[in-house]
């Protein structure tokens, strides 16, 4: 620990900023989990963000020395900002749990890429006091092993998400994993326990951990089916956050240290969180093949009954409560504005219209809500499943937009199904269903659904776009 | 057993901080809506990108080229991940405060 031996106004400077910027981070991240505050939240913790890294390129000094380089690194940050802000700004809102896992694997890369740069730089006092076995090195090295797997993660994530890379299922993965972590750490053992003058001779193992990282990283992610991609990235979320701590460790940096495990310990309660919200563990996520079974309710199918858009538009402007259920495929169509257009036509001839919400809905858990908010659908309408469930028998029509797994059945009926205990919206204890949808394919964990076979049920194929459109001309001209 | 005591004793302010934060974090999410995930989620992601200040430290002590170009290269990645992650975040919920 370098000890700050006189007083100076600089120094002064640059620690109370970092305590202000720690106090905001943790007032930012409470405010964030109230829908009313959380905006401000967000700009909280910006401004404290932007105060530590003002404060670090005025003030901080290593040896005395200030911050050199200043011109590159204002051009760096320069460079970071214009292509953060242009891409952040133009990414359509379906792509959003893509953006928030490439944004975190930068964050990734750049703790991993200082452990690169500050391992052969390990003052020689400190090993010649205590060996490579020093906290130094420890969080040199954990941070470059949590950063590497964080990164090459993400971007396997990001990649699975924007329809790029497919999934991988091999039944021996999570042994070969288990192997690859167990050589990580032995990289750890091994080279705190070298006996050497400069931790530099020691950079080959560092740059072999890198790579073997990479791999662990890429095969960390694979075989996790798409649908469990959100807990992934939380989880990742969670690893840069411990990554970005370990150089707090390294510096000393009460700013990055408390930031750091703020988010690591934050992400972590809300990877569980969204586990919960499916009814699966973490483990259960990580270790568990999800996706490829349910062949069990594949024998009987029954015949699917398919309606007009005439017979729909009828039946939904003659009803006293329609429920509908969006999904993935409203988001995908861009129509979440028609389908608001068409609860208001709704609202107008006097039925009452409500959107059932699933926690998972969309790509991640709020992602409808974001949506459907972008669309200027009153908070009020938005309904909770647990909430609305109790209410579908007494409903005429529900309407199910783009969504197939929050309103399988199977997650309450198959045992063997891989939803089997997840919460659904009771979709089929309504009146009548109409389902829009593409074709007959399978959701995105890639299962049967009886729910189209239901005697109640009515398909309504299409995209949901110029299907939507449709039934908004028909409503209005009944 | 020794080594490990010492090393306790050497960095106990930052145990002490890890520990504190790491029950500040828990307390702080646990009661979240779910429809909040994905902002918090994003917020969160923003707020690590307080890395950033570990690769200007890391650039700002650079002297070979190779360092320069690494050291560059992160505080570039460290601004993409504050800049993007509290733009992104900001994105999203100007969607639920809009219609107030």
């Amino acid at each position: 620990m370098n000890e700050i031996s006189q007083f100076s106004y600089g120094i002064s400077v640059l620690e109370i900023s970092y305590v202000i910027a720690s106090v905001l981070f943790v007032i930012g991240l409470k405010m964030l989990s109230h829908p009313l505050s959380a905006r401000r939240g967000n700009s909280l913790a910006a401004i404290g963000m932007g105060m530590a890294i003002i404060a670090t390129i005025l003030f901080h000094q290593k040896d005395g020395k200030p911050i050199g380089n200043i011109g590159f690194i204002l051009a760096a940050i320069g460079i970071g900002t214009v292509i953060g802000w242009v891409i952040a700004k133009k990414v359509k809102m379906t792509a959003m749990p893509q953006l928030v896992s490439f944004f975190n694997g930068m964050g990734g890369a750049a703790a991993a890429l200082i452990s690169i740069m500050e391992f052969p730089h390990v003052r020689p006092e400190l090993i010649a006091e205590h060996g490579m076995a020093n906290g130094h090195v420890l969080a040199i090295l954990i941070g470059l092993m949590i950063g590497t797997v964080s990164w090459a993660g993400s971007m396997i994530a990001f990649g699975k998400l924007d329809g790029w890379i497919g999934d991988m299922r091999i039944k021996a993965m999570k042994y070969v994993n288990l192997t690859i972590m167990a050589i990580l750490i032995g990289f750890i053992v091994f080279i705190m326990t070298r006996q050497v003058q400069a931790s530099a001779e020691l950079m080959p193992y560092v740059y072999l951990m890198f790579a073997i990282a990479v791999v662990y990283g890429v095969l960390f992610v694979m075989p996790i089916g798409g649908a469990d991609m959100p807990v992934v990235i939380s989880l990742l979320n969670s690893f840069t956050g411990v990554a970005a701590a370990m150089g707090g460790f390294l510096y000393n940096n009460q700013a990055m240290l408390t930031g750091g495990i703020l988010v690591g310990s934050a992400g972590t309660i809300l990877t569980i969180l969204m586990c919960k919200a499916m009814n699966r563990s973490l483990l259960n996520v990580i270790v568990g093949v999800f996706g490829g079974g349910g062949q069990a309710a594949g024998g009987e199918e029954g015949t699917v009954k398919e309606v007009s858009v005439t017979d729909a538009a009828v039946l939904l402007s003659y009803s006293k409560k329609v429920v509908i259920v969006p999904g993935y495929g409203l988001a995908v169509a861009q129509a979440q504005h028609l389908c608001h257009d068409l609860d208001k036509l709704l609202a107008e001839k006097g039925v009452e219209v409500k959107y059932a919400i699933h926690p998972v809905a969309g790509r991640m858990p709020g992602h409808m809500n974001v949506l459907l908010a972008e669309a200027d659908v009153p908070y009020e309408q938005l309904v909770e499943s647990d909430e609305i469930n109790p209410d579908l028998p007494n409903t005429d029509v529900l309407v199910v937009i783009g969504a197939n797994d929050v309103v399988n059945p199977a997650a309450e009926d198959d045992p063997s199904s891989p939803i089997y205990g997840m919460p659904i919206i009771m979709a089929r204890d309504a009146r009548n269903i109409i389902v829009m949808k593409r074709g007959m394919g399978k959701g995105y964990a890639a299962i049967e659904n009886m729910l189209f076979f239901n005697p109640k049920t009515r398909m309504l194929f299409g995209d949901a776009k110029s299907t939507l459109q449709n039934l908004v001309n028909e409503v209005k001209s009944l | 057993m020794e080594n490990i005591l010492a090393f306790f004793l050497l960095h106990r302010e930052a145990v002490f901080i890890v520990i504190l934060s790491i029950f500040l974090g828990i307390e702080v999410i646990s009661h979240v809506p779910a429809i909040l995930h994905t902002p918090l989620m994003s917020g969160a992601n923003a707020i690590h990108g307080v890395v950033i200040i570990g690769a200007i430290i890391v650039m700002g002590h650079a002297d070979t080229t190779g360092s320069m170009i690494l050291g560059f290269l992160a505080v570039v990645l460290g601004t993409l991940n504050v800049v993007g992650g509290f733009v992104v975040t900001d994105r999203m919920l100007e969607m639920f405060s809009r219609k107030k």
